[in-house]
């Protein structure tokens, strides 16, 4: 049985008017029925645009907003039917690592005490000493030197702070982590050593991963299933490298070209599919098939009325599923001409 | 200072600059400034005249002494000399020594009646704050409840307030001290509760929900050390207005009902009558009052700048 179960869940936002009545006046469906899981020790990568809904979902699996329906199932739990103490409790389970380790570090707390927080919280560890051992253990994991217990966020650079952001998570035993573009924030000569520590975190100590990255190269690098997010919804999921070999909606396949190839033989002769127009408004989605108004292969039947389920097609691998009426069809197409 | 030429020396020596609080940082960013300098000079030197100058002063300030040598009618008052450095007042006591000890319940009302204004705004503003930031719809209804009120006190003009709570409880030094904390504690109250309120939006926050860290340890953990910087600082500006409102309101003969005992709003008071007279008599105690509020404001300020986070290296 999978370790996290997501079910048709939605996250909308209303749209306020108005100074004294607040009236709602509509909704923002920053994410708009989504369903995956992750198996136990799974690594599930989520990629999209800005703006697509991401940080809202991984959010509201961590209960860090209110889902508007849905379920989150952990390990058998409904994480959406928890409240206080309950939830509370919970949350040793599932930790989540920020995309900015500056931000979201208190500037006024050391490592020490940043370290010993989740400690308390969860009431791990007896008596001094254990809870030190344990917070040496964890500095170790993520190759922070001993001495950085008694000093400050600002006085670390960027990728230090991540690892610190890293050890807070880590130091409650949680098995799901949430990571929030973990590397988006830093020098992209750092990103590779804190994506290669959370894949040896993984290995070592059991994990289960939802990695959240605007960047597909990022999420390729540490998870073996892939999920492509357009405007609060899924639109393909693959194993990561059949993702990138045969990616089958027209938005993967132009996210996937966008990607540039080091071979510059390569570089030149390769597809490349650049979209129309900007990101619509997750206010107002598209009718039908939300990727309509940019879609390269649009057709006048089906995509602008209906909306396409995510669903296994029979010329991709056995756990590909694609949101497209028309998935087989332009699998076995070229790219039309670029707009 | 000694050459550290061992590379281990030396390394010891870097990381001994390391695991600075801000709080540390900012004391070291002030201990460079000389606008906080000066103020930090001027408040110490009134804080010790107020401590130990009763013990000091050359003559008693209450006593009488030189009662014979004036003469009201012909407008005679004996003026400087080397008996009394500055004189004697207006019921011929020594104005040098009246003028020291005074400085003693200046200081006692300025510092108590902020402490007072402190205690009750931190904990008004803070309890808004919190709920607003923390409590969800419920906590936001109680934060605007508590805040109206707030805004309501503060709509009242500061002097107006004070001489209506000065009013009410009637001629005395605790009224003094009650009346301008009051007017104090919508000030430090609406400042913690925006601070609050805007740390409530940051991710660190956020990040110890994540952790599972209960609301009210969030509260005080994180948002209240994080907010506290400005309510400091503000602190030390109110203690210069307290002063200067205290100085009033004994100067509306609201003060101490023993009007013997040296104060400086009492003494500006007194010297009213005399002002064609004798001018050096209203100069003297507002001199005072002036160079203090300005220690306090100068102190104030510069630890403004020195807590501003954007100033942080
Ligand atoms: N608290 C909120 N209130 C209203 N709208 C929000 C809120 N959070 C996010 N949104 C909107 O939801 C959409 C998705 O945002 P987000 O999940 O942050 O996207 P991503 O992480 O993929 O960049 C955006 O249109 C954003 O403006
Ligand atoms: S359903 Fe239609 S519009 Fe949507 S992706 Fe497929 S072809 Fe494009
Ligand atoms: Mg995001």
């Amino acid at each position: 049985m999978s370790l996290l179960q997501v079910e048709d869940l939605s996250v909308h936002f209303p749209i306020t008017r108005g100074a004294l009545l607040n009236r709602t006046v509509g909704h923002v469906r920053a994410v708009d029925g989504v369903s995956f899981s992750i198996p136990r020790h799974g690594a599930y990568g989520l990629v999209g645009e800005s703006g697509c809904g991401k940080s809202t979902l991984g959010r509201a699996i961590m209960r860090l907003n209110t889902p508007t329906s849905g379920t989150v199932t952990y390990d058998g739990t409904d994480l959406t039917a928890l409240h206080g103490r309950r939830l509370r409790g919970m949350r040793r389970h599932v930790q989540m690592v920020f995309q900015d380790p500056m931000s979201s570090l208190d500037p006024r707390q050391n490592v020490e005490t940043i370290l010993l927080e989740g400690l308390h919280t969860h009431n791990i560890g007896s008596g001094t000493a254990a809870r030190r051992a344990l917070v040496a253990d964890v500095l170790d994991a993520v190759g922070l030197p001993r001495n950085s217990l008694s000093r400050y966020p600002h006085e670390f650079s960027g990728g230090q702070r991540q690892r610190i952001g890293i050890a807070r998570a880590l130091i409650v035993e949680p098995d799901l982590i949430v990571a929030d573009e973990p590397v988006s924030a830093l020098d992209v000569s750092i990103q590779a050593q804190i994506l290669n520590l959370l894949a040896d975190l993984q290995a070592s100590r059991g994990l289960t991963y939802l990695i959240i990255a605007h960047d597909l190269a990022v999420v390729r690098h540490v998870s073996r299933t892939v999920g492509v997010m357009y405007l609060g919804s899924l639109v393909e999921e693959a194993d990561s490298d059949d993702l990138y070999a045969t990616p089958l909606h027209p938005y993967t396949r132009a996210l996937v070209s966008a990607v540039p190839v080091p071979d510059p033989d390569v570089e030149d002769r390769r597809e490349r599919i650049i979209l129309r127009g900007d990101l619509p408004s997750a206010a107002a989605p598209p009718s039908g098939c939300r990727f309509h108004t940019r879609c390269p292969w649009v057709r006048d039947t089906r995509c602008k009325d209906e909306r396409p389920l995510l669903r296994t097609i029979s010329t991709g691998a056995t756990n590909h599923r694609v949101a497209c009426h028309w998935a087989e069809e332009i699998a076995a197409a070229p790219a039309p001409a670029s707009v | 200072m000694s050459v550290l030429t061992r590379k281990a020396d030396r390394i010891d020596r870097l990381a001994d600059q390391h695991g600075l609080s801000l709080w540390q940082e900012a004391l070291r960013r002030l201990r460079r400034s000389p606008p906080a300098i000066i103020g930090a000079v001027i408040v110490v030197l009134f804080v010790v005249i107020a401590l130990v100058g009763p013990l000091l002063v050359p003559h008693d300030p209450l006593s009488q002494a030189w009662r014979g040598e004036i003469s009201e009618a012909r407008g005679a008052f004996p003026g400087p000399r080397a008996e009394n450095w500055l004189g004697v007042d207006h019921l011929g006591r020594d104005e040098f020594s009246r003028l020291i000890v005074g400085a003693r319940q200046t200081l006692i009302v300025g510092v108590v009646s902020t402490l007072l204004g402190l205690a009750v705004g931190v904990l008004i503003g803070g309890i808004a704050g919190a709920a607003a930031g923390l409590g969800g719809r419920a906590g936001r209804f109680l934060d605007s409840f508590i805040m109206r009120i707030i805004d309501m006190l503060l709509a009242v003009p500061s002097l107006l307030l004070a001489v209506s709570v000065a009013a009410v409880l009637g001629q005395s030094l605790a009224t003094v001290m009650i009346a301008i904390g009051l007017v104090s504690v919508p000030i430090f109250a609406r400042l913690l509760r925006g601070a609050m309120l805007a740390q409530a939006e940051s991710e660190y926050v956020t990040a110890a929900v994540a952790l599972g860290v209960p609301q009210w340890k969030i509260a005080w953990s994180h948002l209240l050390p994080n907010s506290v910087g400005p309510v400091i600082v503000q602190a030390t500006l109110t203690l210069a207005t307290a002063i200067i409102e205290a100085a009033a309101l004994s100067f509306l003969g609201l003060g101490n009902a023993d009007a013997a005992i040296p104060e400086w709003g009492v003494m500006l008071a007194d010297a009213q009558r005399y002002l064609s007279v004798r001018p050096e008599w209203a100069i003297y105690p507002s001199v005072g009052i002036i160079v203090i509020a300005l220690g306090f404001t100068l102190l104030g300020e510069s630890m403004r700048e020195a807590l501003d986070p954007k100033l942080r290296r």
